[in-house]
């Protein structure tokens, strides 16, 4: 089913913000919107998308592959992106990652057995005063989780195992 | 005439137009700064930071803002970091240095970094040889790699994009040209980058994959040799080629290509065409030519070539000598004869046809589905004309014609026309591609397209003429045969002598023909015949570079009825297999002669390879044959026929065969020994070509026939009214000898329908169906296409179906046959 | 001393629209759309000598003043990409306090003539994407927003757009692209987005800092805000601190406090009382502050005074490194960031980038040798001057530092014998 069928209000509401002269201009919120479900975006979503906004499939597949929040792969349903830049490593954020890796019994940029979970190392995500810290993507989008312990990650881990999404704090 | 801007290039004074790059100035003054990114025909993007320089200026005081000197010379004040002079545009007194220590440390850095991660194979590289990096790495590169092997990256080496291009990721040093050509020249972004940083590779998600039909000219401009063709792919190493200059012969374009051969021992040591490449006329195609010029060269040395004459005793066909066959065929065309010749031949060829016509008192006739030649030779453009300089103020129409399918560079010249600000108005019964650069699209129910010719500058579509002081028309055969062509032409030739653009450069009509050389054929008088079966019945016929037997059931059924066939062409067809007597004739790449473009540009081709057997030029086949008839032509030289020529036909007046190949400098400056600026596309030595002059323009008066209303025949019952359509890549004789290449874009035959007619016949898209029309039958796959009416189906020339013009088809599904 | 942009941390529910407008919020901007001209407002900006906080600090008003009015439409983009390493302070400024930075941008949009704004986040912020979402909701339902403002012909319309993970994306060229949905890759300037910007119409980028500064400026007048700072860096400005300090976080303080109070006073001084070792005060992209000299710690922190210790203020993003870390580490760390953000699009970066990043690599494993960190360090230096966007040049800013103010760390990490044999392996090029 087309994105325009699925979504209807929702494409207009994003084709509004941008002169439609220049519609293109929507195609990043669109492919959030077209990965919101998977998690990831088929040849057959980014067609779609290419269709709404009119430039080529080609052009499309080239943003997804520029930009990092997007994906072309089916993985774990959630995305765990652990921050390791620079000011988060200089409060731990390394061991706090190897720590992860070991609990859950994966390496960076593996998925649980159970295709739940997929552990990804981020460059800085703007909140160096909480590390060790970590995004969620997934279903119900990206989510920020500051000062965490590794306990508390499995807590919150289990909690969403449990109840298949984020609880907003 | 632009401004002209004054500055210095390693202390040459140079001189350019306001607003050229400092490359491009500099290549004007002959000096070379190294680019691997910059090409003069596309937007300057500053990437790949090889044409790095230093940038000085005037110095200016702060309070008078006068210029401040320094004994005797303006003060220059150079800029503290190297900049791009791909980015940079000349300005008054600038002052630039692209070979100081510091301008030089900064190319030797872009050359080292590019190599970090290049793989060494030059030795196997196809690029090795004419490769900008391999000779900008011998200019400025180091010596050593300061980079470990071991830890460059490995990437794929073989990655097809579509089926003729090949991609070597290793390669690639992200330029991104290829995908540049494709954004801004073509119009069609089927190439991008995928991943970023140094991940960063070619991509193509179109279906096909590159859906392009200019991919090939992305091998001319890469300038590594990550983009190469599946054809050339280590055929063969640059060096050891030879390049002879041609003209391609697949459409009316005529752009100008070079051959590049070699000597093989599959070939007993004679030379063979490696590959086709651009040849430079920036009146013509510029730098670049379509795929089907650029691979379908192989029927040249296809195993069916005709090798001796043949005449055929007691029903087998005996190899007998010239003299006896062109005897043979001399006797039997002295009275009450017809030749059928068609536009593949060059203009001596028909030259010599149709005065071999007139004196036997026989009649020629072009081979075609076309009508209205007569009227492009009185109202066709000419002298002073160029699609390449058209933009504000010229209004191009292209009615009843796909010019993506049918005439490609047209399509390129066109849409870059309407980038430069040209107006362009597309009437058609479907969408074409070229829709989307029209600024007004006007359908007409087929059997109208006279009616809306006729309307041109109407109510509809009158602000597409108002400020335009050119006006430019394509006519084609979309839906249209003979008749429905030739009033197509009248209607449209009415319009713009009405509206005074008969006879001014960039004005005037232009047929988009079936090929090369019909503008020229029309030119030496030739006429198509309406009831062409009609025509050869019962008569002794010679046909000169056509399958007319295997084109057509009704004139397979005429020429059975015929008293004597000769036939004289390159291959064994159809129509040879039918014939008394065969006359082998050389391809355009075994001989020199000339062609009249669609734009009606005479242009030379020269002869690069040597001739299949005892093969010969048609021009002089045909003397031969005359002089067994008692006629006198002219059959020694080129040359020779070429002047005769020139004495008869009124719009040659003038012309010399020398004059055709005169060159004179374009712009860019291409082919010369920095492949790195242009490409590998060739430049122009060999002529140019001169521009025929059209009746209008030599003041005589003009009747055009005035335009019949068409009627396209009335559907009965459960018919559909079937409507030809040109594809690019068909079944034609030529293109099948390079199936092998091109097999998917000739693909099987389809047939287009609107959906709602596809539901009346219960069919779904890609669904087999069995088309028949009075002889003719056969299946095709449904395609949809929305942009029709449910009354029609679209059916392609040359895939199967021998339809000339529009006709009232059953469709049925294969079970229900039979 | 009371907040000027983090005065969300004075007034509860500031970022409630009846909080902001009790207390004064949204007058600066009615008073601008019904008594000032545009000149007039941008006049105020620039006597108040606010200089840009993205990181480049180029005087604001003077921007504004270069918009190109003989080309229409105008718009006006807040940079809300906030992905320099270190810096977190735009993220607090839209939680806590969204409605002035609203305003400001609002006032900005008057000032240049821009009827449409857009606010530009990296894709992470999404959850703050849909907060800003309801603020301008409510906004238009308030009438501070929308079609003839206040009873003037003025209107405006804000509206967000989220990038999706890219740092270049915060070069203001590079984001433009990525708002027109392309590629986030730098352009070739000039043209300057004043001139030729968001959908080559004249345009203005500011950070969100920046234009969180503007109403108050308005409300108080330039010279109250002159008053604070020193005079090439005028006002306050957001120290969003990190690294190895008790109490990381943003603080609001004048132009010229010295890195000694932001350490010790506010940052409640160095995790297991060690010495700093190190400061960068622009984030990954700084040059290595070598600390010494005790005394270095009282240079106060403005544009000027920075470069006089050989690095930028920049975004002033200060991260603290103390004697516990090695430089080699800290350099493999930037380096990474940099190479996984290089947007590809032009060369030494591309290039330079990953070639750094398998040198720096090499050393960090032990695998070094003293011939690597020379060839790093030249690498770097051939990567200088060459790029199209600053980017390149950041990531060589603490591979260079760092190196020549912290080579004993680096001696230490590398073998001094030649290179393996597996090394040495010396290729001709062109004719292998
Ligand atoms: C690689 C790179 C990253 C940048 N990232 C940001 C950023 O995240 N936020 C920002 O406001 N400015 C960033 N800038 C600066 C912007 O290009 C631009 O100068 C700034 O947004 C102008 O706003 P200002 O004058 O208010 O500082 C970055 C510049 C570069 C070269
Ligand atoms: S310096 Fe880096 S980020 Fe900037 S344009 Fe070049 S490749 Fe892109
Ligand atoms: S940057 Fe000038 S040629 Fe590539």
């Amino acid at each position: 089913m087309s994105l325009e069928t699925k979504y209807p209000n929702e494409v207009k509401q994003i084709l509004s913000k941008y002169p439609p002269e220049h519609k293109r201009a929507a195609v990043m919120p669109l492919l959030y919107l077209a990965q919101r479900e998977e998690g990831y975006l088929t040849k057959d979503a980014m067609r779609d998308v290419a269709q709404i906004v009119d430039i080529t499939e080609t052009e499309v597949a080239a943003l997804v592959g520029f930009y990092t929040l997007y994906h072309d792969r089916k993985e774990g349903k959630y995305r765990m992106q652990v921050c390791t830049d620079l000011p988060c490593a200089l409060r731990g954020a390394d061991e706090f990652m190897n720590s992860l890796c070991d609990r859950l019994g994966i390496k960076v940029g593996e998925t649980t057995a159970d295709g739940f979970l997929t552990l990804e190392a981020a460059t800085c995500l703007a909140a160096c005063n909480r590390a060790p810290m970590f995004q969620t993507q997934g279903p119900d989008g990206i989510k920020y989780h500051e000062n965490m312990t590794v306990e508390r990650t499995m807590d919150l881990i289990a909690v969403l195992r449990r109840s298949g999404r984020e609880v907003h704090s | 005439m632009t401004k002209q801007v004054t500055l210095t290039i390693n202390g040459i004074q140079v001189t350019a137009p306001a607003g050229s790059s400092l490359v491009d100035a500099a290549k004007l003054a002959g000096i070379d700064i190294p680019v691997f990114c910059h090409h003069p025909k596309l937007e300057p993007v500053g990437m790949c930071r090889m044409c790095l320089v230093e940038i000085g200026r005037p110095m200016r005081d702060r309070a008078t803002n006068e210029i401040v000197m320094e004994n005797g010379a303006p003060k220059i004040q150079f800029l503290p970091k190297l900049e791009t002079a791909c980015t940079n545009k000349v300005e008054e007194g600038m002052v630039v240095l692209s070979q100081s220590d510091k301008a030089r440390s900064g190319q030797r850095a872009t050359v080292e970094f590019l190599l970090t991660s290049h793989p060494l194979d030059c030795p196997i590289c196809d690029k090795g040889g004419e490769c900008p990096l391999q000779n900008l790495t011998m200019a400025h590169g180091p010596g050593k790699s300061r980079f470990l092997f071991d830890e460059k990256l490995r990437l794929g080496k073989r990655v097809p994009l579509g089926d003729l291009i090949v991609l070597d990721q290793e390669r690639c040093i992200q330029c991104a040209r290829c995908i540049r050509f494709q954004d801004e020249i073509v119009g069609d972004s089927v190439l991008g980058f995928d991943d970023r940083s140094r991940g960063m590779r070619i991509i193509t998600f179109s279906e096909p994959g590159f859906n392009s039909i200019f991919s090939g000219n992305t091998t001319d401009i890469c300038p590594v040799g990550a983009l190469t063709t599946r054809d050339f792919r280590f055929e063969a190493r640059p060096w050891e080629l030879e390049s002879v200059a041609s003209i391609c012969t697949q459409c009316p374009v005529g752009c100008n290509i070079t051959l590049n051969t070699r000597r093989e021992a599959k070939a007993g040591g004679d030379f063979v065409v490696k590959r086709v490449m651009p040849r430079q006329n920036e009146e013509v195609n510029e730098i670049w030519i379509c795929d089907k010029g650029r691979f379908v060269h192989h029927y040249t040395d296809s195993k069916r070539r005709l090798k001796t004459p043949l005449v055929r005793r007691d029903g087998e066909f005996a190899h007998v000598s010239w003299d006896e066959a062109s005897k043979a065929a001399a006797e039997t065309l002295k009275n009450d004869s017809v030749i059928l010749a068609s536009g593949k031949l060059a203009n001596e060829d028909l030259f010599n046809l149709k005065a071999l016509a007139d004196q036997a008192g026989g009649k020629a006739y072009l081979y075609s589905h076309m009508g209205g030649g007569d009227v492009t030779t009185l109202i066709g453009v000419g002298e002073g004309t160029n699609i390449g300089a058209m933009g504000a103020g010229t209004t191009i129409v292209v009615v009843a014609s796909d010019l993506y399918e049918e005439a490609p560079i047209w399509y390129l010249r066109v849409k870059q026309a309407t980038d430069r600000g040209a107006t362009l108005l597309v009437l058609n019964s479907r969408s074409t591609k070229l829709d989307r650069f029209a600024s007004h699209v006007q359908r007409y129910d087929y059997g109208d397209a006279i009616k809306a010719a006729q309307h041109l500058g109407g109510i509809k579509t009158a602000e597409a003429f108002a400020n335009s002081q050119n006006v430019l028309i394509f006519f084609g055969s979309d839906g249209l045969g003979v008749e429905g062509t030739a009033n197509l032409a009248s209607a449209c030739a009415k319009f713009l002598q009405d509206g005074g653009y008969a006879g001014k450069p960039n004005s005037g009509l232009i047929g988009v023909w079936e090929r090369a050389n019909d503008q020229g054929a029309w030119e030496m008088g030739f006429e198509v015949a309406e009831d062409l079966a009609g025509a050869l019945r019962g008569k002794s016929v010679y046909i000169v570079g056509a399958d007319p037997v295997g084109d057509d059931p009704a004139l397979a059924k005429a020429l059975a009825e015929a008293q004597f066939v000769v036939v004289q062409d390159v291959m064994q067809t159809a129509t040879t297999a039918i014939a008394d007597v065969v006359l082998p004739a050389r391809v355009f790449t075994e001989r020199e002669g000339t062609l009249t473009s669609g734009e009606r540009r005479v242009q030379r081709f020269y002869a690069a390879v040597p001739p299949t057997g005892e093969a010969r030029a048609d021009y002089a086949i045909t003397a031969q044959l005359a002089s067994h008839m008692g006629i006198e032509l002219e059959g020694m030289s080129v040359s020779a026929v070429f002047e005769r020529l020139a004495g008869a036909v009124k719009s040659f007046a003038g012309l010399t065969y020398a004059r055709v190949s005169e060159v004179k400098p374009q712009w860019p400056i291409v082919g010369r020994g920095d492949m790195y600026y242009g490409g590998t596309t060739y430049e122009n030595t060999m002529g140019l070509g001169v521009h025929l002059t059209a009746a209008a323009a030599r003041g005589e008066s003009l009747d055009v026939a005035r335009a019949e209303r068409e009627s396209a025949p009335r559907p009965k019952g459960n018919e559909l009214l079937a409507v030809p359509v040109n594809k690019l890549y068909d079944r034609g004789t030529t293109v099948m000898q390079s199936a092998d290449l091109l097999r998917d874009w000739i693909g099987s035959p389809t047939i287009s329908l609107h959906p709602d007619a596809a539901k009346n016949l219960g069919v779904e898209a890609g669904d087999l169906v069995h088309i028949s029309f009075d002889g003719v039958s056969g299946e095709a796959r449904v395609k949809f296409d929305e942009s029709i009416t449910a009354n029609v189906v679209l059916v392609p020339r040359e895939m199967g179906f021998a339809i000339r013009e529009p006709i009232p088809v059953q469709i049925s599904m294969p079970a229900k046959v039979e | 001393m009371s907040y000027v942009v983090l005065r969300h941390r004075d007034i509860p529910d500031l970022h409630t629209f009846d909080v902001y407008t009790k207390n004064g919020g949204f007058e600066a901007f009615k008073n601008a759309v019904t008594q000032m001209t545009p000149a007039q407002v941008i006049d105020v900006v620039k006597n108040s000598g606010l200089r840009g906080r993205g990181g480049a600090g180029f005087p604001t008003g003077m921007k504004w003043s270069f918009i190109d009015n003989k080309n229409w439409p105008h718009y006006i983009v807040a940079n809300a990409d906030e992905s320099e390493p270190g810096t977190f302070k735009d993220r607090e400024i839209m939680e806590g306090n969204p409605f002035q930075f609203l305003e400001g941008l609002a006032i900005a949009s008057y000032a240049v003539g821009a009827n449409v704004a857009y606010v530009y986040l990296r894709g992470e912020f999404w959850q703050l994407g849909a907060l800003l979402d309801e603020k301008i909701a409510e906004l238009e339902k308030e009438g501070f927003l929308g079609d003839k403002l206040f009873g003037s012909e003025y209107s405006l319309r804000i509206y967000t757009h989220l990038g999706a993970g890219a740092y270049i994306c915060g070069e203001e060229t590079a984001l433009l692209e990525s708002l027109e949905g392309k590629r986030g890759q730098p352009r070739v300037r000039p043209p300057f987005p004043p001139s030729v910007g968001l959908f080559g119409k004249p345009t203005i980028i500011n950070n969100v800092e920046t234009f969180t500064n503007v109403p108050m400026i308005l409300a108080n007048g330039a010279d109250w805000y002159k008053s604070m700072g020193t005079a090439d860096s005028a006002g306050v400005k957001i120290f969003s601190l990190s690294g190895r300090v008790r109490k990381p976080g943003n603080y609001e303080l004048p132009f010229g406090t010295t890195f000694r109070e932001l350490i010790y006073t506010h940052g409640g001084g160095v995790q297991d009382s060690r010495a700093v070792k190190a400061i960068m005060p622009a984030g990954a992209s700084s040059s290595l502050i070598l600390v010494d000299d005790e005394k270095i710690l009282d240079t106060p922190m403005d544009y000027a005074s920075v470069r006089t210790l050989k690095s930028e203020l920049g975004s002033a993003s200060v991260i603290i490194v103390d004697d516990s870390v090695s430089m080699d580490w800290l350099v493999n760390k930037t380096v990474h960031f940099f190479r996984h953000e290089s947007c590809g699009k032009c060369t030494p970066c591309r290039e330079g980038t990953y070639w750094m990043s398998n040198i720096i690599e090499r050393i960090h494993q032990g695998q070094g040798t003293t011939g690597d960190v020379d060839l790093l360090l030249n690498v770097a230096k051939q990567i200088q001057g060459k790029c199209l966007c600053a980017l390149g040049e950041f990531s060589t800013m603490a591979v260079v530092s760092g190196i020549e103010r912290f080579s004993e760390d680096f001696k230490n990490a590398v073998t001094p014998e030649p290179l393996p044999q597996l090394y040495v392996k010396e290729r001709e090029i062109g004719k292998a």
